[in-house]
């Protein structure tokens, strides 16, 4: 019976891979300073909790927001019949003003170009509804996020084929890279209808270069097809060389009012920048009237509740409090950064050079026992049961190099941070010394059970203390 | 600087994108554009379009505004926001806890408790819309169908088939037997699937109907489920209206008769839920799926992502209602008040001489046109609704939006607007009325 349909059936939700188990494992048994300080660290969820204090302390200011009230008036009746996917005109007003305020102002945004959607994630999958049809294919660059493979895929029957980028220039897209890509899309018979880039990205924590930049814009021009730049990370620029924004090179090369222009669509979210993904808030920003047409209608299957677009265009239309937010914040995120940064070198460790987001792409190519993605798993295994932290393993970001890893660092307490930092230069320091077992036999005795618990063999153990 | 050269084609949207099945072409949608440009109010527009068309249910908000004044911590996560940040960061597609046993619990309530719900069953999406759209994605494939019984609410055109491929074939149901789902029209449906070529993957029914605004009756439920057993198909019971039923023993949900089976055979059947019309929140994008599947549960789980409930409106609601002493005050005082509206707007249109369908539920009443038709075809009923909209200046739905087979029926929403507005629109009707009759007259004296 019960025949479900074949994407109920099928994996392309994703939930198998690595990237998710690490979570499950993360939940059976998650570290808490009280509670259970030996549990695990959760360093894979790139949340943003350095801020809350300001929202907090905003929302003290302004009870009235919250309560559906509008100059001591209630408005609950209107919020709660207010179903317009056009979405609440004062939201995206104060939407769209934040979105260029986090660009230097150096670009201004259309509320009428403007689509609200519950969640980024609902955001990219309706704009890939719109361009492609089920079978065609999306350019990505690798590493990326590993829930686009469910978000683009899924539902859409579109395809992913990655854009290679390697740690010999950064990681930073190549006019080769995108030809290839294209090539190889080609020979598996798929139709590319645009390339999708997160700027700044996740997993690097980078932001795209002016020549990056100007090179997509060559190439979808030359390609006759779309681009998705996903910007959900935008407010989280925190050093040089600052964010360049999509629309910034198209203003600057004078490409409105070209078919270009119409092609370029801008996806945003206060899931990360304000930290808040339970309330759902996204948006597609587009230059096309039909992409927004049809994407509006599409907004139906994932508003924003109407409750919550009030409280925050009461929020984002507070530019002193958006103007001191957006620039703590980037000052807290550079603190925590360099944390972690400084944390990883006394490990020996390094990270790609970042100056955005709430992680840090890690190179751990050097503890690698070979120079594979078996290696690759059996480090990230040994970091999550033993070492017991939970962070991203490269290959579930679609990484062609084995040995790299994303980190939080934004979700945490600096303490919890500090004791990450602490347990992987334990674990570090160890498989050092084990690496040279000739030496030093007798100062095993001094060093804690579980260094010694590395192999698969002893993974037993090691769950029956959960 | 580049000067762009202008690209002759420029590059194609999807199929989808560009396709007309959202829908938003249809009469039920050109009625609400004509209310938006000239929109009815008491002082401001007092001729202007009365909304009839929207089924949206403010007879009972005064319950919730008492509510919020009494409770103003579920708004604001109490004082100096202690919950604030641990919501605000909650993305968890199983739902909050707490909210997920509110939902459980009211749907219990509604039901009068004859059926229990398992709160790890509630899958929660942002409104029904989503919830009938992610069942699709789930139960078939692009190029299959679901049997839908006639006349049904025009967004399932696009709900249930814009982005997911799947077909609609009508279970088609007529006046003779009031709109009652018969096993031959069960068959026929199926067996006009199946002369297409088409896959029938399920049934989707609404109960309490619309746009009838009435109850399926339970031996109807039953020749439903033995239908889709023999055919080894899916059912979905959107039951959307079960709290605004008129009397709470009336309505039977399908989960009542799983009960009485002892849950044999369920794990084919799975009911939509949402807060849009009982408590009359469609702002606040609250949808549940309820499914006896377990897979079913897991996967729409996983979808959900798509499409989740703000955890700021989970948590206000959550609290809301676990309140027991009111869900079951609002639960009981909103039925009465739905029903007082449903009496008078039957006893003015009785007065202008007009019938409906004998409706027991919902926010509307399914009203019978047919003998002011010219001619009794589609083209005739579209005539009178622009009549009733551009003269009368009402805006309600036509019939065949909804599908039906027979033209002349219009559904008409009575829980949208004041008494005193209600009272207009029926003078208004009443009105055209008696000179329609007066226009009769001197053609039938010759």
């Amino acid at each position: 019976m019960k025949l479900l349909s074949r994407k109920a059936t099928c994996n392309s939700h994703g939930q198998n891979s690595s990237y998710f188990l690490g979570w499950l494992e993360y939940e059976n048994n998650p570290y808490d300073e009280v509670k259970n300080p030996k549990g695990i660290i959760q360093m894979g969820l790139a949340e943003n909790q350095l801020s809350f204090d300001l929202l907090e302390s905003w929302l003290a200011k302004n009870p009235d927001a919250a309560g559906f009230k509008k100059d001591g008036q209630s408005i609950f009746r209107e919020l709660a019949l207010f179903q317009d996917y056009h979405g609440l005109p004062a939201f995206k007003q104060a939407l769209v003003d934040f979105m260029s305020e986090i660009r230097g102002n150096k670009v201004t945004f259309d509320p009428s170009n403007l689509v609200l959607t519950a969640g980024a994630t609902s955001a990219n999958e309706t704009l890939v509804f719109c361009l492609a049809e089920p079978g065609e294919a999306f350019l990505l660059p690798t590493p990326y996020y590993p829930g686009f493979d469910r978000d683009l895929k899924w539902r859409t029957g579109v395809e992913i084929v990655p854009i290679q980028c390697t740690s010999s220039n950064g990681f930073q897209i190549t006019e080769t890279a995108l030809e290839e890509a294209y090539q190889l899309a080609q020979k598996r018979n798929l139709k590319v209808k645009g390339v999708l880039v997160t700027n700044p990205s996740n997993p690097l924590g980078t932001t795209m270069s002016h020549t990056e930049l100007n090179l997509l814009v060559n190439f979808i021009s030359a390609k006759n097809i779309h681009l998705i730049s996903d910007e959900i990370y935008s407010g989280t620029v925190f050093s040089s060389p600052g964010f360049i924004s999509i629309m910034e090179i198209l203003k600057e090369r004078s490409f409105e009012d070209t078919e270009v222009w119409n092609r370029v669509h801008i996806v945003y979210s206060l899931s990360k920048d304000l930290g808040l993904p339970g309330f759902r808030v996204g948006a597609i920003y587009s230059n096309d009237d039909m992409v927004v047409a049809a994407a509006t209608k599409m907004s139906s299957f994932g508003l924003v509740s109407s409750q919550t677009q009030y409280l925050l265009s009461a929020m984002l239309s507070d530019k002193k409090f958006t103007k001191n937010y957006i620039s703590e914040n980037q000052k807290r995120l550079k603190q925590r950064h360099k944390k972690l940064v400084s944390g990883l070198e006394k490990a020996g460790i390094s990270c790609l050079k970042s100056n955005a987001g709430l992680f840090c792409w890690v190179d751990m190519r050097h503890l690698l026992s070979s120079n594979t993605f078996e290696a690759e798993i059996e480090l990230w295994k040994k970091i999550v049961y033993d070492v017991k932290l939970n962070i991203s393993p490269g290959s579930s970001c679609h990484c062609t190099e084995p040995g790299w890893f994303r980190v939080c660092f934004a979700n945490m307490s600096e303490e919890t941070l500090k004791l990450s930092m602490q347990r992987l230069k334990a674990f570090v320091d160890s498989t050092t010394k084990t690496n040279h077992q000739s030496i030093e036999n007798s100062r095993r005795k001094s060093l804690p059970k579980w260094v010694f618990r590395l192999s698969f063999d002893d993974r037993e153990t090691v769950h029956g203390e959960r | 600087m580049a000067i762009e050269i202008e690209q002759p084609s420029s590059v194609e949207l999807s199929k989808v994108a560009v396709s007309e099945t959202h829908g938003e072409n249809s009469p039920y949608f050109a009625g609400w554009k004509a209310y938006d440009e000239d929109p009815y109010h008491e002082s401001n527009n007092p001729s202007g379009v009365i909304q009839m068309g929207l089924a949206e249910n403010q007879v009972s908000f005064d319950l919730l505004e008492e509510y919020s004044e009494q409770h103003s911590e579920a708004f604001t996560w109490g004082k100096g926001a202690p919950g604030f940040r641990e919501n605000a960061l909650f993305q968890d597609y199983h739902g909050l806890q707490s909210f997920r046993e509110a939902m459980a619990s009211f749907m219990e309530q509604i039901r009068g408790g004859r059926a229990k719900f398992d709160p790890d069953r509630v899958v929660l999406t942002a409104g029904a819309t989503a919830a009938n759209e992610l069942l699709t994605f789930i139960l078939a494939d692009p190029g299959d169908a679901l049997l839908v019984p006639t006349p049904y609410y025009p967004g399932f055109d696009r709900d249930l088939r814009w982005r997911t491929g799947v077909k609609i074939v009508p279970i088609h149901c007529d006046s003779s037997n009031n709109f009652q789902i018969t096993p031959q029209a069960l068959e026929a449906a199926y067996k006009e699937a199946e002369a297409m070529n088409t896959k029938v993957r399920g049934v989707l029914i609404t109960n309490p109907s619309n746009p009838l605004g009435a109850t399926i009756q339970r031996s109807v439920l039953e020749e439903i489920l033995d239908f889709v057993t023999r055919k080894n198909i899916h059912l979905v019971s959107d039951e959307i209206y079960s709290g605004s039923a008129f009397s709470s023993s009336e309505f039977i949900s399908i989960a009542e008769i799983l009960e009485s089976r002892k849950y044999k055979n369920s794990e084919r059947i799975h009911i939509v839920y949402s807060l849009s019309k009982d408590l009359g929140l469609p702002g606040f994008r609250v949808g549940t799926i309820y499914s006896y599947n377990d897979k079913v549960v897991t996967t729409a789980r996983r979808m959900s992502s798509f499409t989740l409930i703000s955890s700021q409106t989970q948590h206000l609601l959550a609290s809301m209602l676990s309140n027991k002493k009111f869900t079951e005050n609002y639960i009981k005082t909103n039925r009465e008040r739905l029903r007082k509206r449903y009496e008078m707007i039957i006893k003015g249109l009785k007065n202008a001489g007009i019938e409906c369908l004998k409706g027991n539920a919902g926010l509307f009443c399914w009203m019978n046109l047919s003998p002011l038709l010219e001619e009794q075809t589609r083209e005739g009923e579209l005539v009178l609704w622009d009549s009733m909209l551009h003269e009368v200046k009402l805006n309600i739905s036509p019939g065949s939006s909804c599908h039906c087979s027979e033209p002349g029926w219009f559904r008409v929403c009575f829980a949208n607007m004041s008494e005193q507005t209600l009272e207009i629109a029926l003078k208004r009707i009443h009105d055209f009325m008696q000179q329609r009759e007066r226009q009769r007259k001197p053609i039938s004296s010759q």
